[in-house]
């Protein structure tokens, strides 16, 4: 909207301003990591694995904020889906690059039936998605805790006791997952020095990548930026728009199941109750921190948030404890800085929503005022 | 007579039947599997006396049409600050009661006004960065814990000298003070009037302020801001006066909790208390954009009602403590529904 030619100056000042929390994450980071004292090959090391770890679940969320329905806290409901599969295949013993592959397929299912919930009742509250997204994801949260801790071994057939509650119905508290521990990282994997590259797991995290980019060719993508762009233009278009907001919900539930699953290969159990209750705030947090905002995310973002969050959240509570002496400061600091970014891109998000509605208005006006001269 | 009650269903809202037919029944099912249900009435009372503040604080941002607050931990914080602070100065008994309230009260204006400014900016999110703030401001006092230097023995942590302990007893200072006082003991039922007089005092304020001038500004902003306006009312000062309440309350509405939980909790322990009072509000009756004294007295006691009958009548009937999941769908099921209604999104 702005044609004035701008200077040089101004334009790194825009730099800047777009990129604050990134600057803000290097700045924090280059302080960190010489007062926490970790050698450079532990730390490649270190954020190579939570990278391919958490990065297939980090673009799970791409998706929603280009169909304009924001952050997806919603993708809790994936994790969970994720969960379910995995119980069901470590309960089958099926283990290894077979079991998680099964996992993944047995995921699809529950994914879309809770991607559809979730979707149909984001459509019924337009323009508050995210914090219904964010009760959903509570709600469902209740509901998985009935099936898993109620319903598994007493109503849904759980044969292994290995996984069951000694009472004889509910799921453990953790289910072992050591016959599938790293299988996909390790297959392929390069060591160089100190350094694992777990050179599978990221090769489908950026086949992810490409077809994300693909994605977005398509008509549906083209569709749901379209949606997210305007939602009344997209219907006199003739776009589907409930269904189209839907199906971005249900593809992100998908895919952040399959992460769950990359994650949970990668980590060695699974934490029944607790797995998935973090995991929507630190994905949100890590692309954010990458420079995505409500509106707009890009695969780099999903990148550079990850390392960067990372890397933060490994040197913190040593840099804390060295500072302060107490190594619980670092690990509240970091929470708090996980919290302190959603917080802060929220703002910013309806700040510049408020000053874009405003100049829309003043425009309005203007373009009033001159065609009133006209007549 | 079939459409009447299709439309009492309607405007009572299905989930909200549900919920109070559950605890209808667990009532009636107490006595029948042999639940002590005068003690069951006495838990239900006492934990009413609780949360019923921390509920009325819902009230004035709904009004001024700030949403649902689920900042509330703000407040929250204020309340930990002034009770903190009161036990470190060395009150003991009533009086630390008394000078905790007065002590957070600065400090929930201070942070009432800011986040009041806060949302003044960013109108039409509210609900979202009202959660966050809450989050962030949680997670930054987990530090301000540790490092502020607070010195009382029974405060801190033994080893070390220093760093807020994670629960504080209040044995001593103001413990089950408002719910001692002049409690009625009716055969083994036992009724904390202190507490319900505080909260019957602050209702009744609120319910009277609502009535003034700009208690009635308030609700004119809720209802149709551009109206508001256009009628000469400040609308984001009476939008800031809101939030301050809001704030307020929810500090003084900590202390009556803690007085009858007997314990300070820190840290995370503020994390999620917003969420039980936004659902038992919502339980009660009201909407994203309107809400009485009357849904706040509905509300705690519905879901103080499940919270407390659920484990007790639960794990006599079928052997298992199934109550914090129904907790969990019934409250969060209560929010979710607020938020999809129809009627709601066009504002």
């Amino acid at each position: 909207m702005n044609l004035k030619p701008q200077g040089a100056g101004k334009s790194i000042l825009n730099i800047l301003r777009n990129n604050t929390v990134p600057i803000m994450f290097i700045i924090i980071c280059s302080i960190c990591i010489p007062i926490s004292g970790f050698s450079p090959a532990y730390l490649l090391n270190e954020i190579l694995t939570r990278l391919g770890r958490n990065a297939f679940l980090i673009l799970s969320l791409l998706i929603p904020i280009m169909a304009g329905m924001g952050l997806n806290f919603g993708m809790t409901l994936g994790a969970m889906a994720g969960e379910l599969a995995l119980i069901f295949v470590s309960d089958w013993q099926i283990w290894g690059i077979p079991g998680v592959i099964l996992a993944m397929i047995v995921s699809v299912p529950f994914s879309v039936v809770l991607g559809f919930i979730c979707g149909k009742l984001l459509n019924m509250a337009k323009g508050r998605e995210m914090i219904t997204s964010y009760i959903i994801s509570f709600f469902i949260n209740g509901v998985y805790q009935l099936i898993v801790l109620y319903l598994m071994g007493s109503l849904i057939p759980i044969k292994h006791s290995s996984i069951k509650l000694p009472r004889g119905y509910g799921i453990r508290n953790t289910v072992s997952l050591l016959n599938m521990r790293q299988c996909i990282d390790n297959l392929l994997a390069i060591r160089i020095g100190g350094v694992k590259i777990p050179a599978l797991t990221l090769l489908i995290i950026a086949l992810m990548c490409l077809l994300i980019v693909w994605f977005r060719r398509t008509k549906l993508g083209q569709d749901m930026r379209a949606v997210g762009q305007d939602m009344q233009v997209a219907r006199d278009a003739g776009i589907q728009v409930e269904r189209t907001r839907i199906i971005s919900i249900i593809i992100s539930t998908v895919l952040a199941g399959f992460g769950m699953i990359l994650y949970l290969q990668n980590i060695g159990n699974l934490s029944t109750y607790s797995a998935h209750s973090q995991v929507g705030m630190f994905c949100i947090a890590a692309l954010l921190v990458g420079g995505a905002s409500v509106d707009h995310a890009s695969i780099g973002n999903v990148f550079l948030g990850a390392v960067l969050f990372h890397l933060m959240f490994i040197v913190a509570p040593q840099a804390g404890a060295k500072i302060t002496g107490d190594s619980m400061i670092g690990e509240y600091f970091r929470v708090f800085v996980s919290y302190g970014v959603i917080t802060m891109a929220l703002i910013m998000y309806e700040m510049k929503k408020r000053r874009q509605k405003a100049s829309i208005g003043e425009q309005l006006a203007l373009a009033q005022r001159e065609g009133s001269r006209h007549e | 007579m079939k459409e009447k009650l299709s439309s009492f269903v309607a405007s009572f809202g299905l989930p909200r039947l549900i919920i109070s037919a559950f605890l209808l029944a667990l009532f009636i099912l107490a006595p029948i599997v042999g639940v002590d249900l005068p003690m069951q009435i006495t838990n239900v009372i006492n934990r009413f006396s609780w949360n019923a503040v921390l509920v009325l604080a819902m009230v004035p941002m709904v009004h001024s049409g700030c949403g649902l607050n689920f900042g509330l931990p703000l407040g929250i914080i204020s309340g930990l600050l002034g009770a903190t602070l009161s036990l470190e100065f060395g009150f003991t008994g009533p009086m630390s009661f008394v000078m905790a309230a007065l002590i957070s009260t600065p400090f929930a204006l201070i942070l009432g006004s800011g986040y009041g400014w806060l949302l003044n900016k960013i109108k039409g999110g509210e609900m979202m960065i009202a959660t966050y703030v809450g989050f962030s401001s949680v997670s930054f006092m987990c530090m301000m814990w540790l490092l502020l230097p607070y010195h009382k023995a029974d405060m801190v942590w033994g080893l070390a000298g220093k760093g807020l302990r994670t629960t504080i007893s209040l044995e001593g200072y103001y413990d089950k003070v408002l719910s001692r006082f002049l409690q009625i003991n009716i055969g083994k039922i036992s009724i904390p009037v202190g507490a319900l007089l505080l909260f019957a005092l602050l209702a009744t304020a609120m319910w009277a302020f609502l009535h003034t001038k700009t208690g009635t500004a308030m609700t004119a902003v809720g209802s149709n801001p551009v109206f508001a306006k256009a009628a000469g009312i400040h609308v984001d000062r009476i939008r800031m006066l809101s939030v301050v309440m809001s704030t307020w309350l929810a500090a003084i509405g900590i202390l009556v909790y803690e007085q009858g939980f007997g314990f300070i909790q820190l840290y995370m322990a503020p994390f999620y208390m917003a969420l039980p009072a936004v659902s038992a509000i919502l339980i009660g009756g009201a909407t994203v954009n309107k809400a009485t004294i009357m849904n706040v007295i509905l509300g705690t006691f519905l879901f103080q009602g499940i919270v407390t009958m659920t484990p007790t009548v639960m794990n006599s009937v079928i052997h298992t403590d199934m109550s914090e999941v129904v907790r969990v769908i019934a409250s969060q099921g209560m929010i979710l529904y607020a938020l999809t209604r129809k009627t709601e999104v066009t504002r």
